[in-house]
Order: structure tokens, then sequence, then C-alpha cells
């Protein structure tokens, strides 16, 4: 090898180059006492074809000692930007309360998902023959940890103050709209090593990462929220080592065997789908929950997937790849996403660990002049009649719980790719039984895999079914951890209004 | 499609409809008024008269609604599972051919949701 012999013919410190060859070359061997079938159960079942586990590149190079040295440098300085965000009383400086509400999803929404995706890495950076992409996967699930962790610390700062903050792992794994995120995962964790990077590695955190973490923390520093802005910085060195993993990964498997082609377009079609359903949430963050908005739910679209997605897809039609399936269908729903979404909530918050409202008339206009086509025509009557009944202390709250889609959990809210007004429904027999769909995109997931589906944990049949708690609000409430009248509810009316008020209050007493 | 596994795998639904005590699950959607943002989902005995959905359930969900008190129920339009469909309200659901989870919608004609927004 002639590594080694440079190394025995000079003695010296290896450089990094060296290191990084030993680590990922050196430490894999094929095994004798038992078959590597054995060793390694799960590379084949999933059809992939690899010739060569070597031809695998990682840009990075990084070895344990230079992760250890760069993260520690990392959490030095987050940690101290938290010491002096909590003794400066950082909550204070946020535009408005109502922002917290937007950490509230992320800390019960997404930090969870980092835990999933930390024991998802650890699996497969376990499971690949190859030890370069083994390391890869051992050094992102490290990561993953690390993010789950200096969120919850990060955050944990606006929970001495706030409401709904109290119990996001519990809330998580019980909490009917927390069912999505968490279903998402799920399914990513429970597939093979291949196709859970082609999930979350290329189609998550390569295809829409920009989409989920920079809406959050441009937010984060439009609103005041230093703490924020500084894990997700903290963050995102890491980021751009997963989304390279997510780029080579695919790369890798269509360059091994073309037989991995029609496979991997599956996958990135299956992982689009579900991965932009899943960002329903940040749409409606984008456009409803940030008091100092960055841009709209449809501009982001734009500049994040057509332009910057459809570059990448054009890179990769080189090796037979196409645009996701349903790409256009994602990009007809840019005008109304959020609002659904962000209606939806308002329909059921009397079940939801943080508050809505209508927007204010400046924000209504703002909506206006960023939906010039669809938010007066469509949404503007529906807020201002809630308003209006909310005004005469009529406020909206649908009683009845929604019809919920098998695959991506979400309530059937979503409409016509091409009519607007009118709800979608989408439907398929499978062995006698019926299951219902809120797009195509959805039922064509179902479609291929329907045993998986079938097994789907929808929170709305849960209830009825008898198993969250007891049949009315209160009792699953309770079984949510979900403290009524606080967590839940309108932000009019509720006791973060009424503390960020009396804050206010004193500031304005102070500068006079 | 069979799922890509590593040993057999089947399970059965974990919806079906022995899991509901007796009950089906019925989906009722009132079209064009979004305000309510999904079709509705209820556990129903399939021995109910529907007549039970238009007279009990949908006044109150609905009843909310400014146009629900002008709905000219002799001229409301059914669809049962995507199919065009008179119901007998007297019948049973099962009768009226509702099964578990059946999707049952209906339009109410010349309302159109708020200022014809469909909410």
């Amino acid at each position: 090898m002639s590594i080694a012999d440079k190394s025995t013919a000079k003695p010296r410190k290896l450089g990094l180059k060296e290191r990084y060859a030993h680590l990922t070359r050196g430490l894999g061997w094929e095994t004798t006492y038992q078959p590597m079938s054995k060793v390694f159960p799960f590379t084949d079942y999933e059809g992939i074809k690899i010739h060569d586990w070597d031809k695998w590149q990682d840009p990075f190079r990084l070895t344990m000692d230079s992760y250890w040295k760069f993260q520690a440098e990392k959490e030095r300085k987050l940690y101290a930007v938290i010491d002096s965000f909590a003794q400066n009383n950082g909550h204070l400086n946020i535009t408005d309360a109502r922002y917290v509400n937007a950490i509230k999803l992320f800390l019960t929404g997404v930090s969870p998902l980092e835990y999933s995706a930390h024991r998802g890495y650890a699996h497969v950076g376990r499971h690949f023959v190859g030890a370069g992409p083994r390391i890869a996967c051992q050094m992102q699930a490290i990561d993953e940890l690390r993010h789950a962790q200096t969120q919850i610390h990060t955050i944990s700062h606006y929970n001495k103050f706030f409401d709904g903050l109290h119990d996001a792992r519990h809330m998580h794994d019980h909490v009917w709209y927390l069912s999505v995120p968490k279903s998402f995962f799920e399914d990513a964790c429970s597939a093979g090593p291949f196709e859970f990077l082609t999930a979350i590695s290329f189609s998550f955190e390569y295809v829409l990462t920009s989409l989920l973490f920079v809406p959050f923390m441009s937010g984060a520093a439009y609103n005041g929220d230093m703490a924020t802005v500084t894990f997700g910085f903290s963050a995102q060195s890491d980021e751009a080592r997963h989304m390279t993993l997510g780029l080579e990964i695919i790369k890798f498997m269509l360059e091994q065997d073309e037989g991995n082609v029609p496979i991997v377009q599956r996958w990135i079609d299956k992982w689009f789908w579900r991965g932009y359903r899943l960002l329903t949430i940040v749409a409606m963050m984008m456009d409803y929950m940030l008091p100092k908005r960055v841009m709209s739910w449809a501009e982001a679209w734009e500049i994040y997937f057509e332009q910057g997605g459809g570059a990448l897809f054009e890179d990769l039609s080189r090796y037979g790849i196409r645009m996701p399936k349903y790409h256009e269908v994602a990009s007809k729903e840019k005008g109304r996403l959020s609002h659904e979404v962000w209606a939806t909530f308002y329909n059921y918050t009397q079940a939801t660990a943080f508050h809505t409202w209508i927007p204010e008339k400046d924000e209504l206009d703002w909506l206006s002049a960023k939906y010039p086509e669809t938010f007066d025509q469509l949404y503007r009557p529906r807020f201002e009649y809630w308003k209006e009944q909310s005004d005469q202390g009529k406020r909206f709250y649908n009683n009845v719980l929604p019809q919920l889609c098998v695959t991506c959990q979400i309530p059937m809210i979503f409409t016509e790719p091409d009519d607007p007004k009118t709800i979608c429904f989408r439907s398929t027999l499978y062995k006698g039984e019926r299951y219902h769909f809120c797009s195509d995109g959805c039922k064509d997931i179902f479609l291929y895999e329907p045993e998986k589906y079938i097994q789907s944990w929808l929170p709305v049949h849960q209830i009825y079914q008898g198993n969250c708690g007891g049949a009315t609000v209160p009792e699953v409430l309770n079984w949510y951890h979900m403290s009524l009248g606080n967590d839940n509810m309108d932000y009019q009316g509720s006791p973060d209004e009424t503390l960020w008020n009396e804050w206010t209050a004193d500031r304005h007493k102070s500068a006079i | 499609m069979p799922v890509a596994s590593i040993g057999p795998y089947q399970f059965e639904s974990r919806d079906k409809v022995s899991n509901f005590h007796g009950n089906q699950l019925t989906y009722l959607h009132w079209e064009e008024h979004n305000m309510y943002c999904a079709a509705l989902a209820y556990p129903l005995p399939p021995t109910m008269p529907f007549r039970a959905i238009v007279e009990n359930l949908l006044p109150e969900a609905y009843g909310y609604h400014p146009e629900w008190a002008k709905v000219k129920w002799d001229q409301v339009t059914w669809m049962l599972d995507g199919r065009p469909f008179i119901p007998n309200l007297d019948a049973s659901l099962a009768e009226n051919g509702l099964g578990h989870k059946s999707v049952v919608r209906f339009w109410t004609p010349g309302l159109h949701g708020i200022g014809g927004t469909a909410t």
C-alpha cells in the first residue's frame, strides 16, 4: 500500500488525507469467519446493486479527530450565546409573542425528527458494506443527536415563560398533527438503508432542506430570536456535509449499475412528495406565524424548488433521472397551501399545543399582495368572516374530527390541482377495505406498498377506537399532555398574550 | 405490489371495521363550504337511519355556517363513494349502501360559500 510505504520511509504524523484513507479503506475488510451477507444482511434486498464500494467519494474527507475539534468549537460558541441570551432576557427582544408559536411547532415537530435521524443514520452507518459511507453516516448520526440536543437546550429558555413547550417528546408520539412528521420519518427508518438515504439525505436534506431550515432560521433572525439563529448557524456546516452525502449517495447508486436507475427514480418520486407534504407546516409558518415575514411560501418554492431543484434535476438527467413525479402539482398548489393549512389549524386550535389567530389587517394586505391570484378570491373573505364572528364572541371551532389521508396523515384539506374550490378526494380498495388519500402522489405511494400503509396509526381513527385516553376533548388533551386553556385555543386571550402585553406595557412605561 | 422486505411482510389493517366497537367510519362533506377544512369523520352504527345524518349530525356540525339555514333539502345532490346517490332517509346506512369508510359528499345548489368563495 503506497500510503504505508511513505509513512515507514519517513516517520512523521500522517496527513489528513492519509488518515482519512486509513479510516475509510483500511478499516473495511472482507469477513472470513462469517459470510459478508450475514454480517451485512440489509444491503441486497432493496434491489440496489453495488459493484465497487471503493468508488464512493466523500468530498469532505473528515477524520474523527478533526470532526471532534470542529464540533467542540461550535458547541463552545453556541453555548456562550445561549447563556448570554438567557442572562439578558433575550425573549423580550422578539418581535411579538405570536412568533413563539413557530418555535413550539419546531420543537414538537422538527427537533424529534433530528433525534429520529440520529437513530436512522446510526442504523445505516452500521449496515453499509463500504467503510466510506459507513463513516459519513456515523458522523451524521452524531450530528443529528447534537442538533436535537442543541435545539432542546436553546428552546428550553422559552419554556420558562411560554406555554406548549413542556413535553415535546411525548407530544411528538401522541398528538394528532405531529403524526405527520413522525410517520414521515418512521416510513424512512423502516425502509432499507438505500431508500433511507434517498429519503432523508437526498430528497429531504438535499432537495428540500432549504425550504425548512432557511425559512425557520431567517424567520428567527427577522424576529429577533438570536438563540435560534445561533443553533441554526451551528448546524449549518453539518448541513452542508449532509447535503453532500445526499448527492453522493444518489450519484453512487446511479453510477454503480444501470438497474439502479428505476428504483432510485421511484424513491425520488415517493420522497419528494412525502417531503413536500411535510413542508406544509413550513408554508404556514412563513405566511402566517412570523410577525415579521421573510418571504412568502410561493416565493420560497419558486426560488428553492422550481429554480434550484430544476437545475439539480437537469444535472441528474444524464443518469436518466427526471424531475420528481407530481412536482407540477406542488407548483399549482403554491398559491393555496399555506392558507389551506392555517385555516385547518384555525379549525382545530382547541387541540393544538400552539395558538392560532386571524392575521392583522396589514398582514392580510401582505398576503393579498403576495398572492394576487388567490388570496382575495378564495381566502380573505374566510378570514374576515371569522374575525367578524370572533369579535362578537363567536370564535369558530370545528367540533368534528377530520378525515385523514392514509399516507401523509394530514387532514384531507387539499384541493383539486386544477380547481382550488373543490377538495381533492382519492381512494382505493385493498383487500376489500377502502383507503383515502389527499392526492395522486399519496395514493401512488400507497399503491406501491399497501401492506406498509394499512398499518398507518391515524390519530382520528385511533381516538374513535378508544386508544387515546377517552372520547372527549379534555380526555384526549390530557392524554396529549396538553394543558387546556393554556397551550391551546386562540392567541387572543391566551396566557401567552396576557404575559406579553404586561411585558410590553412595562417597556412602554420605562420608555417614557 | 409487495414491500421490499427482509422477510414475510403481511399485516392486518389497523383500521379494520372490527376495531370500532360495532361502528363503521363514515366521512361527510358539504361541498363548496371549505370553511370546514376537510370532510368530517364519524364512527356510526350501520343500523342508524340515514335521516339521523341529515337531521342530527349535519346541523350540529355545520349549523354555525351562515348558509346552513338556507339549504333546500329537496334540491341537494349527493355522491356516495364517487357515484351519484339518492339516500333513502328512513333506511339504515347499511341499506343505503354505506360501508366502512364510505365518503358521502353533498352539494347545495345556489349556495357557494361566503361571498361565492367556497368558504
